[in-house]
């Protein structure tokens, strides 16, 4: 008897992904530059983070129109955000059929204390998190597949950096506490005490952990790789830069070949301006997306 | 024995964790020079048109076609069936054509109608295989020299020909590890 949906196809979907870049795209035009530049998946969206950032207003599902127009284009697997705690938005994405959803705090939250709960669906989803308490959060409510937040929307890269090392070095610190500190540790994280027990013993994240949020170029992509991602989002970075298709593909090929400068050389010439970046410290708080999830 | 995985992208460390389980060497293929003195490659499940895209651009497709052509013997699972394919259904993406097959790829449908399953596969004994298929791929056609070792509700979903073999599911997703270890066997 065929079992659909269950936790390994769900984690096995992202699994396949690895090593791989998601680019953001918003019609079938771009989701075909995408594909053929390497992409391992699209995220279809009616407006990217930049311009979700400098419009404002409220953010919501994309056109349902849109998105299936953009599964009709390509052969990869599609991706669409709903708003976070929109379990609605997220039904009606299943009904679609789309492969898996990013639960997304680009988008404006549609509730301010609860997530989706995420085991009732067939289809996966994937979560950002800026540290190990929120990912095990999720994780928790049944999210398949991990991302970093970073700040999205800036083609700055530093925010996407310090949640994978703080990621990272908290995983690390687990591994070290004996089975009696655990407990405490995650009172303290926020975060279920059955996953604790199970990073402390395998030493990573139950599932896929991709960065998201500011990757704007190959170096970047690479940086993220190097610090311990499995893959890459890269949402405003490539339609807003110069040359998309350019970019697009050397983003790929540094994804793969993140430990080799001579590669990452090579594919970072001539691809024109990337997007116009944004300092951080110019957001004011309440406008960071990242704070954004509970 | 060293076994190389080729790692462009998808579940390449998996495949490595299986076959460390089974005490058998291997190393991560990305480069044509990472192709020498391997005794078998695997081509690990992920997005075929990913694979295909980077095997042509980093000067792989000719080293690995003349390895094959050679004797090197290949294990493909899901994107690497389609890979190792000499037709793919609708597509020009690159292949390598070891096996005289045509594929359908994303044949059972999308992600949500990915599942699970137990299969018969009489090659590796009796017991039921625990099979992943993720927007998996199926054989439509396959010439007379491809013998079929399992179908599941009468698509082929797993072939050999000669020293090659290939899967539409993901055998590197379970602890069986019966597969593997065919493939071993034939080396």
């Amino acid at each position: 008897m065929a079992e659909k949906g269950t936790w390994t196809v769900k984690k096995g979907l992202a699994e396949m992904l690895k090593g791989g870049v998601i680019m953001d795209v918003t019609t079938p035009e771009q989701a075909k530059i995408a594909e053929e530049a390497g992409a391992v998946a699209v995220m279809a969206l009616e407006r990217v983070p930049a311009d979700i950032r400098s419009a404002g207003g409220v953010a919501r599902m994309a056109d349902p129109a849109v998105i299936l127009q953009i599964m009709e284009t390509v052969t990869i697997p599609v991706m669409a955000k709903v708003r976070i705690g929109h379990f609605v938005e997220a039904q009606i994405l299943e009904h679609l059929g789309v492969d898996y959803i990013d639960e997304s705090e680009v988008l404006t939250p549609a509730d301010e204390q609860h997530h989706i709960n995420k085991h009732q669906f067939k289809v996966p989803f994937v979560c950002g998190a800026r540290n190990l308490g929120e990912a095990l959060r999720r994780i928790g409510e049944g999210a398949a597949m991990i991302r970093t937040k970073g700040e999205p929307g800036t083609g700055n890269v530093v925010e996407a950096v310090r949640h994978m090392r703080l990621m990272m070095a908290e995983i690390r610190r687990l591994q070290n506490l004996p089975p009696e500190e655990l407990m405490a540790a995650a009172k303290e994280l926020g975060a279920p005490y059955e996953l604790m027990v199970q990073v402390a013993g395998e030493k990573c994240l139950p599932v896929v952990n991709f960065a998201a949020g500011g990757i704007a170029t190959p170096a970047d992509a690479a940086m993220m790789m190097q610090l311990g991602s499995d893959g890459v989002f890269v949402g405003s970075g490539i339609f807003k830069s110069k040359n998309p298709a350019a970019r697009a593909r050397a983003i790929v090929a540094a994804t793969t070949y993140y430990h080799d400068p001579q590669i990452l050389a090579e594919v970072s010439k001539d691809l024109g301006e990337a997007m116009p970046g944004l300092e951080i410290a110019t957001i004011v708080p309440a406008e960071r997306m990242q704070e954004r999830g509970w | 024995m060293l076994i190389g995985v080729l790692a462009l992208q998808g579940a390449f460390r998996e495949h490595q964790q299986t076959l460390a389980a089974l005490g058998v060497s291997s190393r991560r293929v990305k480069k044509p020079e990472d192709l020498d003195g391997l005794d078998g490659l695997i081509i690990p499940g992920g997005e075929s048109t990913t694979m295909s895209k980077l095997l042509g651009d980093y000067h792989l497709l000719t080293p690995l076609k003349d390895k094959t052509a050679a004797g090197l013997p290949v294990f493909g699972t899901c994107a690497g069936l389609i890979i190792m394919a000499k037709d793919i259904y609708g597509s020009n993406q690159t292949r390598l054509g070891l096996l005289d097959i045509l594929v359908a790829r994303n044949a059972f449908g999308r992600q949500v109608e990915s599942f699970e399953d137990k299969l018969i596969i009489p090659a590796v004994g009796e017991k039921p295989f625990p099979a992943v298929f993720i927007r998996a791929p199926y054989v439509m056609e396959a010439k007379p020299e491809v013998k079929i070792l399992a179908t599941y509700k009468e698509k082929i979903v797993f072939v050999q020909q000669g020293k090659c073999l290939a899967a539409a599911f993901h055998p590197e997703l379970t602890s069986d590890y019966r597969l593997h270890q065919y493939f071993i066997n034939q080396l």
